[in-house]
């Protein structure tokens, strides 16, 4: 299987400290990789570097065989465990954004016919994450598990080439945490993304991904702990785990219960 | 119960908010009586009968020489010239801001000339201004504008950047350009903000205000009260003051209004 995104001697350094050494990692388009290891290992800045938010120090990494550039773009979509959706707009306006800011390059707004058209666009896709009956809600009058299903929600309308997400799930209490598994399997499946997820939950990395990939430091200096930089320990995929329909209890639209904790 | 844990309710917020002011009223009253008793025509503590008689010619009888009505003339005088400056700072805070928390570039380029400018007392460039556009109208709005616009732009501009790291990133991965990035994204997030710098500028604005027109005028608020001030005359300081807070406050609770009105979303989650 051909490489999607491969990673060349990728060396990240802040100052003197190395976070990261000598990681060299092929991720083949439709896998799901988790990234798990130790806090301070390096994993977010790994998924930074692949998200173009840092450049890294030394080495190369290409996205379909072309050098990525180190600046964000469209064809990696993100879910940070925080943040990542704007409290100014409504759950539509949102999802909206990302084709508003493709098709008006100088109002980054959309009106009459291709507003509907987008409109559509992003009620299916709101639907599909479970979000179809809270289209004017704020954020802020959401709860997590809802506010992480309008983020890969904003994030899918562009249908990125490969789906970034930082710890996604980690502020979610565990029944919402199954709910949401559910639902990021159903979307890797139906949409046919690959995903590259960092998590501090080793059961998650497993249960999600094809392929849990873990970062640790190979050398450790008692006297300069920062010298030496993690780097992919354990590279190990999980082979018997196909692309498979996800089994029923994914339905298309969740419920809110009287205190909102879906 | 700890007095940490003691809600008021409003009816009762009401009624010990108007205590203190009542309170204060009554001592007023109190010794402004005591003092005509002793001596019927003093100037000092004017009772209110004296303050509607002085007021009432001012409100209702043309001034003789220019045929306005006094009191309607400065405050309309006062509020142009507040309306300006305030108008004129808020529109740089809102473009200089932006430009200054979204462009690192522009940032580093021009954030150290704001902050001097920041530092400089507004009063010391009083002559300056005096000697650069006159004893006019633009030299008062021009000391508003160059009191509080700097404070404002920074302001504008910290907030911006304190937008999460995380949401400048989201934001391109859905496309943005830096163009779409400050419409979109800082730009509406910076509005309640900008709001409240206004309404944390208009305490300062007032003041400058106040001292422009008390140096050079010979209309508005401020004039009035500083010229008033050589026949002793309490009867009209004293209410041009209170109208002057009365509209302060008034003015502070239409843009907090309009804060809540127009970005729900900034004021908490029960909108």
């Amino acid at each position: 299987m051909s490489a999607l995104l491969s990673l060349n001697n990728i060396w990240v350094e802040y100052g003197d400290k190395v976070v990261l050494e000598r990681v060299s990692l092929d991720i083949a388009a439709g896998s799901f990789v988790s990234i798990i290891g130790p806090s301070g290992a390096g994993k977010s800045s790994l998924l930074r570097v692949i998200l173009g938010q840092e450049a890294p120090t030394r080495g190369s990494i290409l996205l379909d065989g072309i050098p990525l550039r180190p600046e964000c773009g469209p064809d990696r979509g993100v879910v940070f465990q925080r943040y990542s959706v704007f409290p100014h707009l409504s759950v539509l306006g949102n999802t909206l954004f990302g084709l508003e800011c493709a098709q008006a390059p100088f109002t980054a707004r959309l009106f009459g016919a291709r507003r509907r058209a987008a409109t559509l666009e992003a009620e299916e896709m709101l639907a599909a994450v479970g979000l179809g009956d809270s289209l004017h809600l704020y954020p802020a009058q959401m709860s997590g598990g809802m506010q992480q299903r309008l983020a890969i929600a904003q994030a899918l309308i562009k249908r990125p080439r490969i789906l970034l997400l930082d710890e996604p799930f980690g502020a979610l209490d565990p029944g919402i945490k199954a709910d949401m598994h559910a639902l990021i399997t159903r979307l890797w499946t139906d949409y046919a993304l690959t995903v590259v997820m960092v998590t501090h939950d080793i059961r998650e990395a497993f249960t999600l991904g094809t392929r849990v990939l873990t970062l640790d430091k190979r050398r450790h200096d008692p006297h300069a702990p920062h010298r030496f930089g993690a780097t992919a320990v354990y590279d190990l995929p999980l082979t018997r785990k196909k692309r498979a329909p996800v089994s029923a209890g994914a339905e298309a639209s969740i419920t809110l219960d009287d205190v909102r904790n879906n | 119960m700890r007095w940490v844990n003691r809600r008021i309710a409003r009816g009762n917020g009401i009624l010990l908010g108007a205590i203190p002011i009542l309170l204060l009223a009554l001592v007023y009253l109190v010794a402004a009586a005591g003092r005509h008793a002793a001596n019927p025509s003093d100037k000092i503590l004017p009772l209110p009968s004296g303050m509607a008689e002085a007021m009432a010619s001012l409100l209702f009888q043309p001034d003789q020489l220019t045929g306005k009505l006094i009191f309607w003339a400065d405050t309309f005088a006062s509020l142009q010239r507040l309306g300006l400056g305030l108008g004129l700072s808020t529109l740089s805070a809102l473009l200089v801001g932006l430009l200054l928390g979204v462009l690192p570039p522009v940032r580093a380029t021009f954030g150290p000339l704001v902050t001097g400018i920041a530092v400089i007392p507004p009063i010391a460039l009083l002559p300056i201004l005096f000697i650069a556009f006159g004893l006019g109208e633009t030299s008062k709005v021009m000391l508003i504008f160059i009191g509080i616009a700097p404070f404002m732009i920074r302001d504008v501009a910290a907030h911006i950047t304190a937008l999460p790291r995380e949401q400048i990133a989201k934001a391109q991965t859905l496309g943005a350009s830096s163009w779409q990035l400050m419409l979109r994204v800082a730009l509406p997030q910076a509005m309640p903000r900008l709001i409240q710098a206004v309404r944390l500028s208009l305490g300062p604005a007032w003041v400058f205000l106040i001292s422009a027109e008390a140096i050079a005028s010979d209309i508005g608020l401020g004039y009035r009260i500083f010229l008033v001030r050589r026949y002793l005359s309490m009867d009209v300081i004293l209410p041009y003051v209170a109208w002057i807070a009365l509209l302060a406050i008034l003015i502070d609770l239409a843009l907090s209004w309009t804060s809540r009105r127009l970005f729900p979303w900034a004021h908490g989650a029960n909108h």
